[in-house]
């Protein structure tokens, strides 16, 4: 038997309102102005394709931050929520944000010890298992753009 | 065919819908609802008929084919073999030997790409496909013309889906070396008027080969009928297992194609001066084949031959113009492919819910479609779209589906609303 299909109140859990609300009017949404560092990410299995800018301080602070791309509601609202977080932290803080966003939706339990703030609500997704690619990608493609790393980045 | 008439008639009383007892894969719940299967165009469900073929093979009469003397080998060999003779006259071949096994439709027009076209195509060749290719019937034509200097044109699409005849007919002349066309479009359902134009291409010399993927699971196919040079299909789009598919190709063009690999099987001796190859088919089939494979597709060919391909072609019309005229009425509904000749398949957007968000939402309401690009990039492109939802129907599927697809599709917009 697969593992115990989700149920109502799961899917509930993943399309929360704040989901939604993000995925309709998605915050930071477009290119900022140059220079900036920027990295595409590609979702191979949809095709779902998303580029996120940021903009560097000298001192490695994100000044700002801003996506554009078409996907799912999922991915889009994952890039929105991600854009408003970001902002602000250092490049090591947003690597270690990162990683535990990866660690929330990819991870055998959910993180304990970090606060996520509003990024806990895409932690629905772990009951949908073919969706947790989509709310990925665009943090794939944050951590390549702090790493200047050219190649497109992919959930595969 | 008067042997099958009654058949037919006997048929019609149950029709296929109800055959839903035959397909232990359907008898589930998934997410605690009975699950709607409409994702066929995809890869379609087995009939108890394949499966226990399958299984009784491997319990029974599992041994290598073509090589030993004692009974088991002398067993497969013989269900091997005979799955061609099913093959061959489900499509109504004129010879055994124009029956291929392959892993697939992907691996047949890679094998008329590569065996058939490369060693004659020469810059200022062409090929002709159209933008309503599966990407298995455009990267092969793409690969070998980048092998060869050749040149790959495209004949488009209008806005339901449909060829632009005129334009393909135009592209039709002494320098195009194949016409690789689908049979049935796997993203739209739109039928290709094939046997208009293997006659308009043969007035001109040109081979045509056709991907019938789409079209052998739903509709009456006679290869000798089309007259086409080639006919590739999956087994498992028809009911059979995955791994296994057929290459028809008309015994002149595959005499005259080198094998494309070597290997065992395929020859009749071997030296190191030198090798001698085998006769057809064997020459196409290199190595150990999938023998269970095979076994399976001779028996879900058995199986629709049972029904008849004509009534499940009329139950799944039946079934895709109802289906057709309850999603019209779904608000915020929006049809991807409305040509006026159609089987089996309905692309779709509802308001502006991305498909994988719907895919999910359907599921958890047990309702099974497919979602994305469908490996037709062209095609969304071509309506400026990411993807579509897609539903696609084979024969057991029934009204009650159609009417819990759309029931889920309510639900979705009321969650996105």
């Amino acid at each position: 038997m697969a593992a115990a299909a989700p149920s109502q109140e799961e899917l509930r859990d993943l399309y929360r309102e704040l989901i939604l609300d993000h995925a309709r009017n998605p915050r930071n949404f477009g290119k900022l102005a140059e220079p900036y560092h920027l990295a595409e990410g590609i979702n191979p299995l949809c095709g779902d394709k998303l580029k996120v800018y940021l903009q560097l301080e000298e001192d490695g602070q994100i000044a700002d931050a801003s996506f554009e791309g078409s996907g799912c509601a999922i991915s889009i609202a994952s890039a929105s929520l991600l854009t408003e977080a970001v902002i602000g932290m250092t490049k090591d803080e947003a690597i270690g944000f990162f990683s535990a966003v990866i660690n929330s939706l990819t991870g055998t339990e959910a993180v304990k010890n970090f606060d996520l703030g509003k990024l806990a609500a895409l932690q629905g997704v772990r009951e949908f298992p073919a969706r947790v690619k989509c709310a990925t990608l665009a943090w794939h493609a944050l951590n390549a753009a702090i790493h200047d790393d050219q190649q497109t980045a992919t959930t595969e | 065919m008067s042997e099958q008439e009654p058949r037919i008639a006997e048929m019609h009383a149950a029709e296929p819908g109800d055959r839903r007892a035959d397909f232990p894969a359907l008898n589930q719940q998934i997410n605690g609802h009975s699950l709607v299967y409409l994702d066929s165009a995809a890869s379609s469900q087995a009939p108890t008929a394949v499966i226990d073929a399958v299984a009784s093979y491997q319990q029974n009469d599992h041994a290598n084919v073509h090589r030993g003397v004692h009974t088991l080998s002398h067993r497969a060999t013989e269900a091997y073999e005979g799955a061609r003779d099913l093959v061959k006259s489900f499509v109504n071949a004129g010879t055994r030997s124009e029956i291929v096994f392959t892993r697939g439709t992907t691996e047949a027009i890679n094998l008329v790409a590569q065996s058939f076209c490369r060693p004659v195509l020469k810059s200022g060749d062409r090929i002709v496909i159209t933008h309503l290719e599966h990407h298995s019937n455009i990267v092969p034509w793409q690969q070998v013309c980048e092998q060869t200097g050749a040149e790959l044109l495209v004949a488009s699409i209008d806005e339901k889906g449909q060829i632009n005849i005129a334009e393909l007919i135009g592209m039709l002349d002494e320098r195009v070396r194949i016409l690789a066309i689908a049979h049935v479009s796997n993203a739209l359902g739109s039928i290709l008027p094939v046997r208009e134009l293997v006659e308009k291409a043969h007035s001109l010399d040109i081979p045509v080969l056709i991907d019938g993927a789409q079209a052998v699971p739903h509709m009456p196919v006679d290869v000798q009928d089309l007259d086409c040079d080639f006919y590739a299909f999956s087994g498992h789009k028809m009911f059979g297992p995955t791994g296994i598919g057929v290459l028809y190709g008309k015994e002149a063009r595959l005499e005259s194609m080198p094998p494309w690999q070597g290997g065992g099987d395929m020859i009749l001796e071997v030296s190191f001066d030198g090798t001698t190859y085998n006769e057809l088919p064997y020459k196409f089939e290199a190595g150990t084949p999938n023998i269970s494979g095979a076994i399976g597709l001779g028996a879900a060919v058995h199986y629709l031959q049972g029904i008849g391909m004509d009534v499940i072609a009329r139950h799944e019309q039946e079934i895709l113009d109802y289906m057709t005229s309850e999603l019209n009425k779904v608000d915020g509904m929006r049809l991807i492919g409305t040509a006026d000749e159609k089987a089996s398949v309905q692309s779709f957007l509802l308001d502006d819910i991305h498909p994988h968000d719907l895919g999910t939402i359907l599921d958890h309401q047990g309702v099974a479609i497919r979602t994305g690009h469908h490996c037709a990039m062209p095609v969304m492109n071509r309506f400026g779209i990411p993807g579509t939802a897609r539903a696609s129907l084979a024969l057991y599927n029934n009204r009650d589906d159609i009417d819990r697809l759309v029931e889920s599709l309510n639900a979705a917009r009321k969650i996105f609303s």
